[in-house]
């Protein structure tokens, strides 16, 4: 009984470590928010400069989703692994 | 990964069963050699990419056919790409970025289609495709610049006192690169998918079913984009990986 009691706690502990973990992708939700609202100024005061610096939006993105997708894989290891 | 959460859960259909690797004759057993449906869906989408390249490029017409225009673009999309971003040295990579994105972009849009297999969905086969830009980045690097190859750890833009520091940090987010190169593409492809049968899931009940239909419709459309944009961001961070290890010209 004592063992179960400890078991349940564990996987409770472990659902609520996964949910908390997935917070962490409204920060690179923010993240890609701000880059891609800050291209999206600059690309409307000078809209011919615009298409040369797609591939930095893109990295600037990919980097700052990063941050998310590691946060995810905390979840996902929360879940399916520990 | 979907196997131990079966039954403790609510879904009718749980939505990580699409991930399941099943053997395609017979038995449960996999081993390194047995032909799952991960291998047909591979082997369709190099199919597609072959088919697409040959035959598309068979005639050879100066006014191109359809298939013949799609395969131009994407060759002159990639080969600016490439020039672009590691610059006129790395040109000679064009072959292995244009195999990565072609593979990346048919597996993802072939993952699409419903009963199908998304094989970018699977950090094995992601990791594999990361590690080696992580591994053709780092011995082509020590082999064009030698030990020179280290000074990208070494900011000399930044202030003395805080470049140690910054060496570890810089050393950190080098090693963490083909981590978040991989499950990048496989979280997007995945949680898409997985989003998709969780609103399915809700279709059972009549009353939303026109609601949930529609917005099965709006997220397919999302995942489109999704599909085509993880391709596209996979390519260009090898590029920008590949600019550290033959670009001198830029720094």
């Amino acid at each position: 009984m004592e063992l179960e009691a400890a078991q349940q706690i564990s996987l409770m502990g472990k659902y609520i470590g996964a949910g908390l973990a997935t917070t962490g992708l409204g920060g690179a939700g923010i993240g890609v928010g701000i880059i891609f609202g800050n291209f999206l100024a600059g690309a409307l005061r000078n809209p011919s400069a615009a298409p040369g610096q797609m591939a930095n939006l893109f990295v600037g993105i990919a980097f700052a989703e990063a941050m998310g997708i590691f946060s995810f894989l905390i979840a996902l290891l929360l879940m399916f692994a520990v | 990964m979907a196997g131990e959460a079966e039954g403790s859960s609510g879904f009718a259909i749980h939505p990580m069963d699409q991930f399941v690797v099943t053997p395609l004759f017979g038995g449960d057993h996999i081993a390194w050699y047995s032909v799952t449906n991960v291998t047909l869906w591979m082997a369709l989408g190099v199919a597609c990419v072959a088919l697409l390249l040959i035959y598309g490029t068979r005639r050879r017409a100066i006014v191109p056919s359809r298939t013949q225009s799609v395969a131009e673009l994407l060759y002159g999309f990639i080969h600016n790409l490439v020039e672009e971003v590691t610059g006129h040295e790395g040109a000679k990579f064009f072959p292995y970025v244009m195999t990565l994105f072609l593979f990346i972009l048919i597996s993802n849009l072939l993952g699409l289609l419903p009963m199908s297999f998304a094989t970018t969905s699977h950090m094995a086969v992601t990791v594999v495709l990361a590690l080696l830009v992580f591994g053709t980045v780092t011995v082509l690097g020590f082999i064009n610049k030698g030990i020179g190859f280290l000074s990208m750890f070494w900011v000399t833009s930044a202030p003395l006192g805080v470049r140690p520091a910054l060496a570890v940090i810089e050393l950190i987010s080098y090693f963490v690169r083909p981590v978040s190169h991989s499950i990048r593409l496989a979280g997007n492809v995945m949680a898409g998918h997985a989003v998709i049968k969780v609103i399915a899931g809700f279709a059972s009940l009549a009353v939303v079913s026109p609601i949930v239909i529609g917005s099965i419709t709006a997220v397919y459309a999302l995942e489109l984009l999704v599909a085509v944009v993880q391709a596209y961001v996979f390519t260009i961070l090898t590029c920008v990986y590949l600019r550290d290890a033959v670009g001198s010209s830029h720094h």
